[in-house]
Formats: C-alpha cells, structure tokens, sequence
C-alpha cells in the first residue's frame, strides 16, 4: 500500500474524509472498490477504544449561578455536566433510535397507554446503593410536582398513575403516547437515589463519572465511576469540563492543547480553524433552528395573507450563507427537518419571492404602517444581522419593517412570548410530537405564535396514538402543511453544532440530537 | 486626641456612611432592572406555575423595603445569604473569588506600582529626550489598546504560536505557588501594561511639578545627581497625587478587571458578579456591589490618610 492510500486510510477512518472520498481516490490509485472498501472496514475496526487517561472540554454555555439538580438545567454546561454524572431511563442514540439505559426493556398495552419499563439488575448508583424501581418513580414524583421547577414537567404531566412493583415500573397516561419511551430520555429526568427529594443537587447519579469537583461557572471535575455497568462508553479515568465562555479563548485553548474538544466554534473563523494542524472541525446538522415567531392572534398578524406575505419576503439562503457562514440548512416554516424521524422531505421548499410577496401583502389589506420586527443580540447568535438582511429582502417586496433592538437582557421575559413579532430560537426535540406539543398545541404554555388550530390539535392527539408508522408519518405530514400555510412561524433556517476536536480523540461521531455528541462526547470518545 | 487619630477616624466614619448610601442605591439600581429574578432563573422555559411557585419560594413577593433591611442586618452579621440560583452559599463562594481577584490584583500591582513609579522617575530625569519620549510612547499605546485585545494578541504569540504559558487561567485549590503564578502570568502582563501608563504619566507630571521649586535648584547647585535630586528630594513631595493615582489603579484592578477575568477564563470576583447580575441574583449582587463599594471607599481613604501623612503641613495642622 503506497503512503498516500495509506494516510486517507487513516484520515478517512478518523472521520476526516468521507468514506465515498477515499474510495474514489482508492480507485485513482488503481484499486478495486472490493479491496478497498475491505481496507476500510479493517481500518476502522483498529479503532478499538483505548481506556484510560483524562479527556477535556471547553464549553461555552456556564455560569457559576449553574446547580447540579438536573430539574434546573438550562444551559449547555449544566446538560454536558448532567449527563457525565446522570443516567436516564432511556436515551436517543445518533440514529434517532431508543437506547436503553436504565430501563433494559420497554413494553405498552396495546393502546399506547399504559408502559412498562423494567428496570436494569446490578446498575449502582454512586453513594453505592443499587437503583430500583422505587428510586424511578421518586424521581418522576419530584418532577411531576405542581412546585417542582423542572422543565421536564411539561413531559411529566400528562401522567395518569406510576407505580413501582419490584423491577418494574409502570406509568399510565391519560391519553395515549406512542413517543413516552422518548420522553423518559428528556435530559431532566435523570434518575437519582430517592428521586433527589433528599438533595437534589446532591451530584449523585448512575451515571459513567462522579462527581469530584463542582465550581460552577469555572470547572467540573470527574472520575470513572469504578462499577458502571455499561464498559461500552466511559473509557477515560477522569473527565473535566472547563467553562470557557469566550469565543477566542475557547479557541486558543483548543489550539494549545488545554482541551481535547470545545463547543460553539464561531463560524468566521471555521475555515481558519480546519487548516489549523492536529485540529478537527465537524459541523453537525441537528434540529435546532433559528425563528422569526409572530402572534397569530395580534394584529396585524392575525391576518393570514400578511402572514404568508412575511414568509415569502425572507430569502432563506441568504441567512443560512451570511448568518450561518453556510454551516446550517434553510428551513420551511414548521420546525421539522430531516434530523427528526418520519420526517416528510416532499414538502415543497418556501422560497424568497418577493412578487408574491407583495401580492399578498396588498391581499391582507395591510394600511402601509411598518411592521415592527423585535431582536436582540442574544435572541440568536446573529439575529441583529438576521432581523436587517430580512428588512432588505422584505422592503424589496414592498413590506416596510421596522427593525427595534432590545437589550439581550430581560429579552425571554419581556420579547418573547409577549410582543407579538421578534427573533427567537429552538433547540429541537427528539421527536416530532415532542417539537409539536411544546410549541404549536392550541394549549401549550409556550406556544409562542399563539397558533390555534383544531384540525392540528386533533391529528396531533391521534398520531400520539397511532403505532403505524407510515399512518403517523403521513399525519405529520398533513400537520406540517398546516403549520406552513398558516402558521406564525418563519423558520428560515437550521443551525449547524459546530465543534473543534483535537485529532488525539477517537471514537467521534456526529449526533443530531445535542451538540458535542448530545453532551457525551467526552463520556464516548477516548484518547488514541 | 491626637490630630492625625482625629482625622483618620473622620475619614472612616465619613467611609462608612458612603458605603451605607451605596448599598441603598445598589438595591435600587437592581430593583430597577427589568424582569425578576424568578423569570430570569427559568428564562425560556418559564411558564405562569413555575414562575408563580419560584417567587412564592424566593419569597419575592415581600416588599422592597422589607427585603432591603432584612439583607442589611443580616450582612452586618456577616451572613451574606445563600444565591438564589443555586442555593449555594454567598460568603463562602465569595470569599474564594475574592482570594482569586486580590491574588491576580496583588500580582499585578506588586510589579506594575514600583514598574510606573520608577519608569516615571527615568521619565523626569531624561525629560524631552529619548528614554522619556520612548517609555511615554509604550505606556501610551499600551494603555490605549483595549484589553482583550492585549490579551489575545499575548495569547495567540504565548501560547499558540510559543507554548510558553496556558491560555487559560483557571486557577484552584491544590495548586503549587509556582502552578498558579505559570497560570496567571498572560492575565498580570495585561493588566500590568494597561495600568502602567496612568501612574508612570502622574509620577512624572507630578515630579515634574516640583521640579521648578526652588529648593531643587539648591539641591542641583549643591552638586547631586540628577537622579538622586529626583528621588530624594522632588519624589516625597509629589507623593500626593501619585499615591491618589496608585490606589484608583488598585481598585481598578480589584473591581474593574472582569473584561479579562472572561478573556483568561479566570475565576474572580467580576465574572461571579456577572452571571449574577444577568440571573437577578439579587443577594449575590448586592453583596458583590457592597464588597465593590468597601474596596474603593477603603482604598481611598488610604489614599487620603497616606497624603495627610507624607504632607508636613497637613500633619502638623496650626
């Protein structure tokens, strides 16, 4: 093998190249696709996990009012640091499918409505107790609380009864839910000894590390957790998170070799940092999207015309080039792509057309007063720079905006979810029931277009229910038609996770669910 | 009672009372803020029960005035509460970011003070010509360039071009001496060329000032170097201003550094109060803002105290 095919070899088995490069550069070389594609398998196969030494991450996200009760978790930091420690019933693995956790089966009445979850022999929690049945429904108890604060009560709510009954555990809702196995592995609900009623942020989990040292806002120190029963991830001794909220610093902390991987690479410098030696940069495309929301129950916003007139004044891929430095994908006004399961991709693509722009806009009947367009720098990284190219595009269509700048303080309690036009964002959801319920249920507490429709409500109550997936597929389908054609939503793009890793971690692999592989990558990677 | 004793009790007191009026306007200034402290915790993910059931627990629903008294007594005391965030206690937290800003601002005056003051004294005795124009000309571009970009580019050159230090600062128990001096050598060289310029320019214009008196012409005329007569004889009497600068830099360096806390990932004081101040974490902020309030007051009236006492005139008042 000549040093060429051998270093792609290499390069493509670390996920540096893509595997369809390397067999085209294989077969420049003169070698036939069989041979190649067995080199490659048995390359990537050498790249048995290497146990030991310490893995470190730079994040942006921290902030030492941060607290290790996993009720209270917002931020990036507080996720990453929660899932080194804790340990749901389940998780969602880069496929989209259901990883079994602490559950090691998952079983439901034919309905939909009744789960039984069994729960996992031998899984030890840290103070050295044995997780039991009993220690699941005391934390579901905890966050299904009215005076919890947990942001997984939403999810919990809707739960009828539990009940623990030697290894298992059983939860009846009250109306049918195809996706509560998805559910279960919201990042809140980690299982922790008696719930964490006792203390909950106590730091005490099943998890792969223990906590060793807690600064919030600076640094959280990990080691293994010797009896963790799953020798598939955890493969370093000791892990650490260092909160690095400066984008700069973060870099040149990569770049030194202080940490191994960081989050949040600023997409300016992308191209820079990939030319940097003994660096990596993925951008992974994952759910989380950037929005214009309006209200449709305040005018003039309640008029659809004028909301069908704002959507097609945005010129998508401008934002997604300019904004997003090309590290991202347009979106299509509902808040799905193709990172969610059952995701229809027949659905036409909006585009900017600034005729029937203005074809609309005369429609609504709109009296000529600027439309007032709220942003803030905090809003979304760019969303300033967003909220003007969207007032060029849209005054080329005749729609005045007016663009109001509002402090990055104060911007989720007093913009959001209460002026009725302003940038905001979503980080996305596992599955689409979970997208939609949060957000666009007539009843949802945050639904921040104030979208009211029954046909949606109704087929989004039904597709909880329906085990068939084409069926299902098709209702979302319909439901995000609906959504497109009249909903408040302008969603014109999907971020990309942009992350730098240090080419001496192995085992990478890009997750559309979160960024640094959902918060685990330190837990999954090792040192080569 | 002696005169000096007299002056500096008054000087105290006075202190006191200042740092009475800045903790009311620093309740104010917070009360003023927009949003509360419940909405900021549970930012997006707020909804109309949690919100209601945080403020209950917080016991924000008290009034202003009530919560104002009630901190203060309890501050006096020296409980400074527990954060609101994350129930993690205030003195406690606080006092170790404290240890970390006076650690870097000890640092940073302890080479950057006598750096100014003697750069200002080979400023006056080579004035006009090129040693002057040279260090007047660094210390000015220095203190010109904003700190963060002073410390990038100390980044970029030592440590991802050199590998000389880290480019981050984090610094924690169970560190040697000589681990945490390696860590905060970038944040102290910033901090150092960005305060240099001020002392080293009111030394010099304030020995320049005496410099016309004519008692240094006597000095001259007796025959001593030049330098001597700039250290022994003009110095003492521009001790004044100098000190006054001196201390505003050392606040400075106490209170006003969080710009490079960030940039160097250090755990101080002004980060801390930071994350606070944007989570409405109004226990912690006032206390910050208190402690903020004490260093400045305190340090200014060492400033007056050392000038009544390096000034003859004042010292021995007729």
């Amino acid at each position: 093998m000549n040093d060429e095919l051998r270093y792609l070899l290499h390069r493509t088995a670390q996920g540096k190249h893509s595997r369809r490069a390397f067999l085209g550069r294989a077969g420049a070389l003169g070698m036939s696709a069989a041979m190649a594609n067995t080199l490659l398998a048995g390359a990537a196969q050498a790249q048995e996990p290497k146990k030991g030494g310490m893995i470190r991450m730079g994040m942006q996200g921290g902030e030492s009012t941060n607290t290790l009760d996993p009720a209270l978790a917002a931020s990036e930091v507080p996720f990453a640091v929660n899932m080194t420690w804790g340990e749901m019933l389940t998780d969602v693995d880069a496929d989209g499918n259901l990883d079994l956790r602490i559950a090691e089966e998952v079983s439901s009445s034919p309905d939909a409505k009744t789960w039984m979850f069994k729960i996992r022999k031998g899984v030890e929690f840290h103070n050295g107790k044995t997780v039991t049945a009993e220690d699941v429904l005391a934390t579901m108890q905890r966050h299904s609380d009215e005076n919890s604060q947990s942001g997984a009560l939403g999810i919990v709510q809707g739960i009828e009864s539990m009940k623990a009954e030697g290894d298992m555990f059983t939860v009846t809702l009250e109306s049918p839910n195809a996706d509560l196995p998805y559910l279960m592995g919201d990042y809140h609900l980690i299982i922790q000894p008696n719930g964490g009623k006792d203390d909950p942020a106590a730091g005490i989990g099943a998890g792969p590390y223990k906590v060793v040292v807690n600064e919030p806002g600076v640094r959280h120190g990990f080691e293994k957790h010797a009896n963790y029963w799953d020798d598939r991830i955890g493969h370093a001794d000791q892990t650490e998170i260092l909160v690095i909220n400066d984008t700069t610093a973060r870099v040149a902390a990569l770049q030194a070799g202080q940490v191994h991987m960081i989050n949040r690479v600023d997409p300016k410098v992308y191209g820079l940092l990939k030319k940097a030696p003994g660096i990596l940069v993925h951008a992974t495309p994952g759910r989380g999207h950037y929005v214009f929301i309006m209200h449709c129950t305040a005018a003039p916003f309640d008029n659809n015309d004028l909301r069908m007139a704002l959507k097609l004044a945005i010129n998508r891929q401008e934002l997604v080039d300019k904004v997003l430095g090309g590290l991202g994908s347009v979106g299509n006004d509902f808040p799905i792509n193709s990172a969610y399961p059952l995701f229809d991709d027949t659905i036409p693509q909006r585009e900017y057309d600034p005729e029937q722009a203005a074809f609309y806009y005369k429609k609504s009947g709109h009296d000529g007063s600027p439309i007032i367009l709220r942003t803030a720098s905090g809003a979304f990284p760019g969303a300033v720079e967003a909220a003007q190219l969207y007032q060029q595009t849209a005054s080329a269509a005749g729609i005045p905006l007016e663009i109001k700048r509002e402090p990055d303080d104060g911007y989720w309690s007093d913009v959001w979810n209460v002026q009725p036009f302003c940038a905001s964002y979503w980080g996305g959801r596992p599955v689409q029931d979970q997208m939609y319920s949060t957000a666009y249920l007539s009843t949802a507490e945050w639904n921040d277009t104030k979208f009211s429709n029954e046909k949606f409500d109704s087929l989004l109550i039904a597709a909880r229910a329906e085990l068939d997936n084409a069926k299902r597929k098709a209702m979302y389908s319909e439901m995000a038609h609906i959504l497109r054609d009249e909903g408040g939503l302008i969603c014109p793009m999907f971020n990309d996770f942009v992350e730098g890793v240090s080419e001496t971690i192995a085992g990478w692999r890009s997750d559309p669910n979160g960024e640094l592989m959902n918060g685990r990558a330190h837990v999954k990677c090792w040192l080569a | 009672m002696h005169p000096i004793l007299k002056l500096v009790a008054q000087r105290v007191s006075l202190g006191l009372v200042l740092l009475l009026a800045a903790s009311a306007l620093i309740f104010i200034g917070v009360e003023l803020l927009p949003g509360d402290v419940a909405q900021s915790i549970l930012g997006q993910s707020a909804t109309e029960t949690s919100l209601r059931n945080l403020r209950e627990e917080l016991g924000l629903n008290e009034p202003a005035l009530t919560r104002y008294f009630n901190w203060l007594f309890a501050a006096l005391q020296g409980d400074l509460g527990t954060a609101l965030t994350n129930g993690q206690s205030i003195s406690k937290a606080v006092g170790e970011r404290l240890g970390n800003t006076l650690f870097l601002a000890f640092w940073a005056a302890i080479i950057s003070v006598p750096l100014a003051i003697i750069l200002g004294l080979i400023a006056v005795r080579y004035r006009n010509r090129w040693p002057d124009k040279l260090i007047s000309g660094i210390t000015l571009s220095t203190i010109s360039l904003p700190e963060f970009v002073a410390g990038y580019l100390l980044m970029y050159l030592l440590t991802v071009q050199f590998r000389v230090f880290s480019p981050i600062s984090t610094i924690y128990a169970g560190m040697s001496l000589g681990e945490k001096l390696s860590a905060i050598a970038l944040p102290v060289m910033v901090l150092v060329l960005v305060v240099l310029a001020h002392m080293m320019r009111m030394t010099r214009a304030a020995i320049l000032n005496v410099m016309q008196s004519a008692y240094i012409e006597t000095a001259e005329l007796k025959g001593l170097r030049p330098f001597v007569i700039i250290a022994r004889h003009a110095f003492p009497n521009a001790v004044a201003p100098v000190v006054n600068v001196v201390m505003l830099n050392l606040a400075y360096l106490v209170v006003g550094v969080v710009v490079v806390e960030v940039v160097f990932v250090y755990p101080g004081m002004g980060q801390y109060l930071v994350d606070h101040v944007t989570k409405r974490d109004l226990p912690v902020v006032q206390a910050c803002g208190l402690i903020f309030a004490a260093v400045y007051i305190g340090l200014n009236i060492m400033a007056d105290v050392i000038s009544i006492l390096a000034n003859p005139r004042l010292r021995h008042p007729k």
